[in-house]
């Protein structure tokens, strides 16, 4: 099949057959910042931060999840898609409760790092404020909703890489919410089979591991996780 | 040219952005070239004057003190900067926001019944919800981090000295 030819920020640029506008732009040196989208997983389209405008088209695309196709003008800078970026930024920040000082993954934090890029230095809109809970009943892991943006990496990792499918979101808009199985306590999970790879995935410091220094994405003891490997297959 | 009159206030905050503020060392030195310090937790000034500049805000409105405090500043100031994260979203002074005042004050005073009325007028009613400034009054600029950088708090007074209307 022919390589697709489009134009993307006035630079034209190919790409291969079946390429997502992402992929097109960031194999040519374009970068579209992205909040939910993590390689090797099918895009979900749920955070939108990668919007970008075709010409033509009525409203803008998410560029991880629509495929390029010949012909296409595509432009990812433009004012009002800036202004829509930061929007879902501040509304993302304004959603739970994010204190950056008191978590786990502050400086490792994507949500930060994209609010710093979008130079986010202050949300117009009211905090909600929501009371939430904090799942630590994993022996390794502990879940905590208030920095959870529902990106849904967690979910597609658990499903499409490991194949255990702990992960699910349940309820709609603001109430929705990350469930292991049918929304039992993590630690009595039967389907989860503690690799940690959502851990990994996640963005920001909803996800992490107990017990370690650093970022709270993985253990920098590879010892203490052998010998809790040996405790398991007991 | 007249002095910058320049104030700090701290609302409810832990006086970490007024550290980061001492943090600027001998760049302070400069600083009081430019300035004059009308109004500050760190000098013993009881009122906080007319006619102010510019003013350094750290803290977010938790109390009716706070609240007063705030529409003071900017009733009497040029220039409003909310100085660090309690300032511009509540951050750590706004943790007791999910909980609710009630809650949290039965957390913390038990043996109080959680009625922080029974202090008497000593103590500034708390508010049903801490506030980051801007929701309270109108906020010209944000200095963002817990605590901001010191870096980043020169560089918002530069850019400030480089308004026309600075100073005069």
């Amino acid at each position: 099949m022919p390589r697709l030819k489009l134009s993307i920020d006035g630079i034209p640029v190919s790409a291969g057959p079946g390429a997502t506008i992402l992929q097109a732009a960031r194999a040519n040196g374009i970068d579209i910042a992205t909040l939910c989208h993590l390689k090797g997983l099918i895009p979900a389209g749920a955070c939108r931060i990668c919007i970008v405008e075709v010409a033509g088209g009525r409203r803008p695309v998410p560029a991880c999840a629509t495929r390029a196709e010949s012909g296409m003008v595509i432009t990812t800078a433009s004012e009002r898609l800036q202004a829509a970026r930061r929007q879902i930024v501040e509304l993302l920040l304004a959603e739970r409760n994010h204190q950056c000082p008191v978590c786990v993954m502050n400086n490792n934090c994507e949500l930060q790092a994209v609010a710093r890029r979008f130079g986010i230095d202050h949300v117009r809109y009211g905090f909600i404020a929501p009371t939430l809970t904090v799942d630590i009943s994993h022996e390794r892991f502990g879940l905590d909703h208030n920095r959870c943006i529902l990106c849904r990496r967690c979910v597609r990792v658990c499903d499409q890489v490991e194949g255990a499918h702990t992960w699910d979101v349940r309820a709609r808009g603001t109430a929705s919410r990350i469930i292991s199985d049918l929304a039992r306590p993590w630690g009595e999970s039967g389907s989860c089979t503690g690799c940690g790879k959502c851990v990994q995935a996640c963005p920001t410091g909803a996800l992490f591991e107990k017990d370690v220094q650093g970022t709270r994405k993985g253990t920098l003891c590879l010892e203490k996780l052998l010998e809790w490997r040996r405790r398991r297959t007991r | 040219m007249r002095p910058i009159r320049l104030a700090t206030a701290w609302l409810s905050g832990c006086s970490g952005c007024h550290m980061s503020l001492l943090n600027l060392h001998h760049h302070l030195l400069e600083l009081l070239l430019k300035c004059e310090l009308v109004y500050s937790p760190l000098a013993d000034i009881k009122e906080y004057p007319a006619g102010v500049d510019i003013a350094l805000v750290e803290g977010a409105v938790g109390n009716a003190d706070n609240r007063e405090m705030a529409a003071l500043i900017r009733e009497r100031t040029v220039w409003v900067v909310s100085l660090g994260d309690c300032a511009v979203n509540g951050n750590v002074s706004g943790l007791r926001n999910p909980i609710g005042r009630e809650a949290a004050l039965a957390a913390a005073y038990p043996a109080e019944n959680g009625s922080h009325q029974r202090f008497g007028s000593d103590v500034p009613l708390l508010l049903p919800r801490v506030l980051p400034l801007h929701q309270v009054i109108r906020v010209d600029a944000f200095i963002p981090g817990c605590p901001p950088l010191p870096e980043d708090i020169s560089r918002m007074l530069a850019s400030f000295f480089k308004q026309p209307a600075a100073g005069g």
